[in-house]
């Protein structure tokens, strides 16, 4: 690992991780105790790449998110406490309920939601670059998605569209090598994603995404050269999935040697052994770190536990800005 | 009061607008040159190519990248071409574009207008030729304006562009060469406001779009019978002005619902369950329907016009509803 970060981001991001894998953790304990309803998608394993991204950003940068995208929220600076409701599905979610985990949002942070198809970050991207080319900001849109996304249609017209306008856009895609049960040596032709970006004559680079550090640094040259007007690149960082595609997946179709992988690969180990190795932290500074997230996460349960289930009389609230007609 | 074709009146209202609000642009297929239907014809020498935007044959990225303009701070107003095409973009029409200000729980708004050139004529055949803005009043989140005349035209698309959440704009084709007066003072016309477009007294038509037209040159036919008949417009299918129908049904006590599209599922048939549910006591007959067979719109002239309702339809449905 190298880094390119100042000490003090790379202590943020370790303890971003750290917050990213613990609430994923206690967010799987609760699923599992029947505290939250739905269909739950961790991120557990890929913590490096929402983190690594989101260092990169500013507060008023924007991110478009998947249906894995408890992580990248979090990674944006959204509030645990209105994640963690929203996810129980409680009126003081940051969607007052009405969103559940695949489709949480946080635009107070720029994080214009994950979302429960894939792809659809793909084709929203070129229009918040372009928006921000015609606000004249120097703002940055990051369009996260996976590698089974990279197959459908809307990619393909999302970076051709965002590299015509040169809009300042980065196409991250996280592949965990996996589009749900399916896997990416027998759903993707061509074999590499980030190579996709040379017929649309943008930069696109593989990199290990389980390297916090190495996210950060292809990410930093991709925004700054969004920000300097020279257009989109494409970022493939491969991550491995540690848990099912969704809380309660059987796992049929992999070996257990990928799950073994991925702990060996673990980001957030990777990343605190780089840090002690650095002389950035010590065992005492980790335990610490531990102790502040889960209290922030304690919190953000406790909020969520105590707050209100929304009233029923809201599921026919918030559809439009201005609908005073009867339906 | 000056003349206009439908065409022209849009083009006036895109003028209008992109003039007063910068946050407007449009972005679509073809529309540097405004083919095939001329309504931006002319914007790129006003506004330049920033805000005047030739898109590639992408409809997923066209609309999607409106959701994403409007999302943060934009005012895109896309043109579908063909309405048809909007199957090429409707993960980001109905789930995208749909349902982010709802799902987000209101964080966000949404303005943003899709243009909808739709509609049957001249053998355009199966892909170029459809009504489809039924299948849109069943997604809620969206709102749905469908004007039959130039000033309306111009009216409601200013309120469109001006609304803060997304609005389909259902333009009928075959009125774009329809000339009519445009006030020469800006004018707004409201969503969910019907328009009685010829007063009447013993049957009442509802029609959007072209259908008005059928519908006024069924009223001067059964004129000639001697039978009074009222056509209203509701102009915006969602919101719907339940009140303007209802007052109609309940002078008339007789009435027709004139579509386009396919009689199965029907934008109609959500009509004619609103007027049961405002006035069932004010009917004195069943409800009829005009609309178009459940098929295909087919290529050769005589099976179009087999599949167009005309005025003779809502001439016959009046004769049914007034036996």
């Amino acid at each position: 690992m190298t880094d390119t970060a100042r000490p003090d981001q790379l202590l943020e991001m370790y303890t971003a991780m750290v917050r990213i894998r613990r609430f994923e953790e206690r967010v799987r304990e609760l699923y599992a105790n029947g505290r939250i309803p739905g269909f739950i998608h961790l991120s557990i394993g890929q913590e490096a790449v929402a983190v690594g991204v989101c260092a990169a950003l500013r507060r008023d940068d924007y991110l478009l998110s998947t249906h894995r995208g408890h992580g990248h929220l979090i990674a944006k600076g959204g509030s645990l406490r209105a994640l963690m409701a929203e996810l129980y599905g409680k009126a003081t979610g940051c969607c007052k309920g009405k969103g559940g985990s695949m489709h949480v949002a946080d635009a107070s942070v720029g994080f214009l939601g994950a979302n429960g198809v894939l792809t659809a970050g793909c084709v929203l991207a070129p229009g918040v670059g372009l928006s921000i080319q015609l606000r004249k900001t120097d703002q940055v849109a990051v369009a996260i998605f996976g590698d089974g996304a990279a197959n459908r249609g809307p990619f393909h017209e999302g970076v051709n569209l965002a590299a015509l306008w040169r809009a300042p856009v980065v196409f991250v895609c996280e592949n965990n090598w996996w589009a749900s049960t399916t896997a990416h040596a027998v759903s993707t032709a061509g074999g590499s994603i980030a190579a996709r970006a040379a017929g649309y004559g943008i930069p696109g680079v593989a990199l290990d995404g389980n390297d916090g550090l190495a996210v950060f640094k292809a990410c930093s040259d991709a925004v700054a050269r969004a920000r300097r007007g020279e257009g989109p690149s494409l970022i493939e960082a491969q991550t491995i999935r540690w848990m099912g595609h969704y809380e309660g997946d059987p796992q049929l179709y992999r070996g257990k040697e990928e799950a073994v992988e991925g702990r060996r690969r673990d980001p957030v180990a990777l990343l605190r052994d780089y840090l002690e190795g650095k002389k950035l932290l010590d065992a005492a500074h980790v335990e610490l770190i531990e102790t502040a997230v889960r209290a922030e996460i304690e919190d953000a349960v406790a909020f969520a536990e105590a707050s209100p289930l929304p009233d029923s009389r809201a599921a026919l609230e918030d559809l439009f800005a201005y609908y005073p007609w009867r339906e | 009061m000056a003349l206009l074709d439908y065409a022209g009146a849009l083009n006036l209202a895109l003028r209008e607008e992109m003039s007063r609000d910068p946050r407007v642009y449009v972005i679509g297929e073809d529309i540097v040159l405004g083919v095939p239907f001329g309504v931006t014809k002319g914007l790129i020498e006003e506004f330049g190519p920033e805000r005047v935007r030739n898109a590639p044959i992408s409809e997923a990225a066209i609309v999607g990248s409106a959701l994403g303009a409007a999302l943060t701070g934009m005012r895109p107003v896309v043109d579908m071409h063909f309405a048809d095409f909007v199957t090429c973009a409707m993960d980001e029409v109905a789930n995208q574009i749909a349902k982010s200000r709802y799902m987000f729980g209101g964080q966000v708004d949404c303005p943003l207008v899709l243009r909808m050139p739709y509609g049957i004529g001249k053998s355009a055949g199966g892909h170029h030729s459809n009504s489809v803005e039924s299948w849109f009043l069943n997604i809620p989140g969206l709102k749905i304006a469908i004007p039959s005349t130039p000033r309306d035209a111009r009216g409601l698309l200013k309120t469109a562009i001006r609304d803060p959440d997304p609005v389909m704009v259902f333009e009928h084709r075959g009125l774009y060469r329809v000339v009519g007066e445009v006030p020469d003072d800006e004018e707004l016309i409201p969503l969910g406001c019907a328009d009685v477009k010829r007063p009447g007294e013993d049957v009442t038509v509802i029609a959007t779009a072209r259908m008005v037209h059928a519908a006024l040159e069924a009223a001067d036919l059964l004129a000639q019978e001697g039978i009074s008949a009222e056509v209203v417009d509701p102009r915006s299918l969602v919101p719907l002005d339940r009140e303007t129908l209802a007052a109609s049904v309940a002078k008339t006590h007789r009435i027709v619902i004139a579509e386009e599209g396919p009689i199965r599922g029907g934008a109609g048939a959500w009509l004619a369950w609103v007027v049961m549910e405002e006035c069932f006591d004010d009917l004195d007959a069943p409800i009829a329907r005009v609309a178009g067979p459940n098929v295909p719109i087919p290529f050769s002239p005589p099976l179009e016009a087999a599949c167009t309702p005309d005025a003779e339809a809502v001439v016959a449905a009046c004769r049914q509803v007034l036996k």
